[in-house]
C-alpha cells in the first residue's frame, strides 16, 4: 500500500513538473520569438516589463486573462469552447511518453525521467496524438461560423494529412536501425555517438520539414495566414481561449524539437561525458545532467524554428501540396528502400 | 472486481454511448466527433486486451487520418440543413434492422455459449499484441494475404488518381 502511495505521489509530481515546465518554456519561447524577430528586423523588442523585458510573457498572459471572451452569436458554442482545450490537451498529452533522461534511485525507488517509461508503442502514440491534435484547429475553424476561420480549419486538416505521411515514413529508417518503438530504447541504441543523424540524414531533413508543417510554423502557417485569412482558424477567438491555441503551438514546437533530439541526435548521449564526470548509473546527478543535455540539444532546434519564421516567406497553397506529395513522400519512401538495402548488405 | 473489469466496463459504456450518439446526432460534425471518441474508447478496449500496437494504430489511422478526411468533407459540404438528413423509411432500413437483430442474436449465442464471459489472458497471448509479434506473423505466416492486400490498395490508389484526372480533363 505504501509503495502504491509513493508511486502515485511521484507520478503526480512528474505531471506537475512537466505541465508547468511546458507552460514556462512556452512563455519564454514567446519572449525569445519576439526578441529574435526584433534583432532580425533591426528593432529592440520587448524591454519594458522586468529586466531586459524578461517578464513580458507573464504580462501578456495576464492581459489575455483579463480580456473579454467574445463568442460569435452564430457560433456553435459547445465546439467553440472545446476546440482550444483539445488543442492544448493533446499537445501536452504527448509528454506522457517522452523521456528526458534515464532514471535515478531515490530512497531505493527507481524514478524514471518520463511519466510512462518503456511503452513499446511510444513513438506510435506520439504520432497518433499529434495527428489527432488537428481536430482542435479544424473544430475551431468550423464552429466559429466564419468563412475565413473555416478556410483556416480546412487548410490545417489537409496540410496535416499530407505531411503526417512523410513524417511517419521518415521515421521508419530510425525504427529499422533501432529495432524498437520504445523511445528509451531508441535513445539507448544511439549510445556512444552512434547518432541516427549520421545514418539517416535524409530522414532527418524530411522529418524537420514535416515537423514545421505539423506545428503550423512559417513557411507552413497557412491555417492562420494572416494576410489572406485575417487570423485563420483563431479569427473569432479572444482572451485566454486564443491564448490556449498560442500555447499549443509552442508546446508542439517543443515536442517536435524533443523528438528530433531523441530520435536523431542521441537524446541524452554525449560520448565520454558521463565517464569523464564520473557519474554512475542511477545517481540523481547523472539524471540531472541527462536532462540538461536533452534540453541543451533542443535549444538550437528551437532557435531554428524561430529564426525560420522570421526569414522565410509563406508557401503558396499549391506549392505546399506539391512539396508534400511529390517531393517529401517519394523521398521518404526512397529513404526506407535505401536503408533496407544497406542494412541487408552490411548485416 | 479486478482493475481490468472496471476499465472494461467504463470503456464499453463509453464506446456504446458514443456509438449511439453517432447515430442520433442531427449535426454531422457532432456525429463525426462522437465517432472519433468511439475510436478512442475502442483503442482503450484494445489496451485492456494487451493489444498495444492495435490500439496505437487505431488512433493513428482511424482517429488521426480517416476521420480527418471525413470531417474535412463534411465541413466542405457544410450540411447545415437538418432536413437534408432526415430519411423516410426505405427497404434499406428494413434490411439494416434485420441484419442488426441477426448480429445481436449471434453475439448472444457466442456470449452465453461460453461458460465465462471474460477469460484471463495467458502470458503467451499477452505478448501477441506487441509490434514485434504482429510484424513477425504478418511477414511470415500471412505474407501472401499481406502482399495481396497491398496490391489491392495500390490498384485502388491508381484508380482514384485516374478518376480524378478524367474529371479534370472534361471540365476544361
Amino acid at each position: 500500500m505504501e509503495q502504491w502511495l509513493v508511486q502515485s505521489l511521484v507520478l503526480g509530481l512528474k505531471m506537475f513538473l512537466i505541465v508547468n515546465g511546458l507552460l514556462i518554456a512556452a512563455a519564454y519561447l514567446v519572449y525569445f520569438e519576439r526578441k529574435i524577430s526584433a534583432w532580425i528586423q533591426n528593432r529592440i523588442g520587448p524591454n519594458r516589463v522586468g529586466p531586459l523585458g524578461l517578464f513580458q510573457s507573464f504580462a501578456d498572459v495576464f492581459k489575455l486573462y483579463l480580456k473579454e471572451d467574445i463568442i460569435p452569436t452564430l457560433a456553435n458554442k459547445g465546439f467553440h469552447a472545446i476546440a482550444p482545450v483539445i488543442s492544448i490537451g493533446i499537445a501536452i498529452a504527448v509528454y506522457a511518453v517522452i523521456p528526458f533522461g534515464e532514471y535515478f534511485y531515490l530512497g531505493g525507488e527507481k524514478v524514471y525521467l518520463s511519466i510512462a517509461p518503456h511503452i513499446n508503442v511510444g513513438l506510435l502514440f506520439i504520432l497518433g496524438m499529434s495527428s489527432v491534435g488537428v481536430y482542435g484547429l479544424t473544430l475551431a475553424g468550423w464552429s466559429s461560423n466564419n468563412k475565413y476561420s473555416l478556410l483556416g480549419g480546412l487548410r490545417s486538416s489537409a496540410q496535416m494529412i499530407s505531411y503526417e505521411l512523410s513524417m511517419g515514413l521518415s521515421l521508419i529508417g530510425v525504427l529499422m536501425i533501432s529495432g524498437s518503438l520504445d523511445l528509451m530504447q531508441i535513445v539507448q541504441s544511439q549510445t556512444g555517438g552512434q547518432w541516427n543523424i549520421f545514418f539517416q540524414p535524409l530522414g532527418f531533413i524530411i522529418f524537420l520539414v514535416s515537423a514545421f508543417a505539423e506545428t503550423n510554423r512559417t513557411p507552413f502557417d497557412l491555417p492562420e495566414a494572416e494576410p489572406e485569412l485575417v487570423g485563420g482558424y483563431h479569427t473569432e477567438y479572444s482572451g485566454m481561449k486564443f491564448g490556449l491555441f498560442f500555447l499549443a503551438e509552442y508546446v508542439n514546437m517543443v515536442t517536435a524539437c524533443a523528438m528530433m533530439v531523441l530520435l536523431f541526435f542521441g537524446g541524452w548521449d554525449v560520448p565520454f561525458l558521463y565517464e569523464t564526470l564520473g557519474l554512475e548509473q542511477g545517481s540523481v546527478l547523472r539524471a540531472l545532467v541527462q536532462f540538461g543535455v536533452v534540453v541543451g540539444k533542443m535549444i538550437p532546434f528551437l532557435f531554428l524554428f524561430i529564426q525560420t519564421r522570421w526569414s522565410l516567406p509563406r508557401f503558396r497553397y499549391d506549392q505546399l501540396m506539391s512539396l508534400g506529395w511529390k517531393v517529401m513522400l517519394p523521398l521518404a519512401l526512397a529513404n526506407i528502400a535505401v536503408t533496407g538495402i544497406i542494412m541487408m548488405i552490411f548485416q | 472486481m479486478s482493475t481490468t473489469v472496471i476499465l472494461f466496463s467504463i470503456l464499453a459504456i463509453a464506446a456504446i454511448a458514443t456509438g449511439v450518439s453517432v447515430i442520433i446526432n442531427k449535426n454531422p460534425v457532432a456525429s463525426a466527433m462522437s465517432l472519433i471518441l468511439h475510436f478512442f474508447a475502442l483503442a482503450g478496449l484494445y489496451l485492456t486486451l494487451n493489444a498495444q500496437f492495435l490500439a496505437a494504430i487505431q488512433i493513428l489511422v482511424y482517429a488521426g487520418a480517416i476521420m480527418v478526411l471525413v470531417v474535412f468533407v463534411v465541413m466542405l459540404l457544410n450540411l447545415g440543413k437538418e432536413s437534408a438528413l432526415t430519411e423516410r423509411f426505405n427497404p434499406r432500413t428494413g434490411i439494416a434492422v434485420s441484419m442488426g437483430v441477426l448480429l445481436i442474436a449471434q453475439l448472444a449465442i457466442a456470449f452465453f455459449g461460453q461458460p465465462t464471459g471474460y477469460n484471463q489472458l495467458s502470458d503467451k497471448a499477452a505478448l501477441n499484441g506487441t509490434a514485434e509479434s504482429i510484424g513477425t506473423v504478418l511477414f511470415t505466416e500471412y505474407l501472401f494475404p499481406f502482399e495481396a492486400i497491398s496490391l489491392l490498395l495500390l490498384v485502388a490508389i491508381v484508380g482514384s488518381i485516374l478518376l480524378a484526372k478524367k474529371q479534370q480533363k472534361e471540365s476544361v
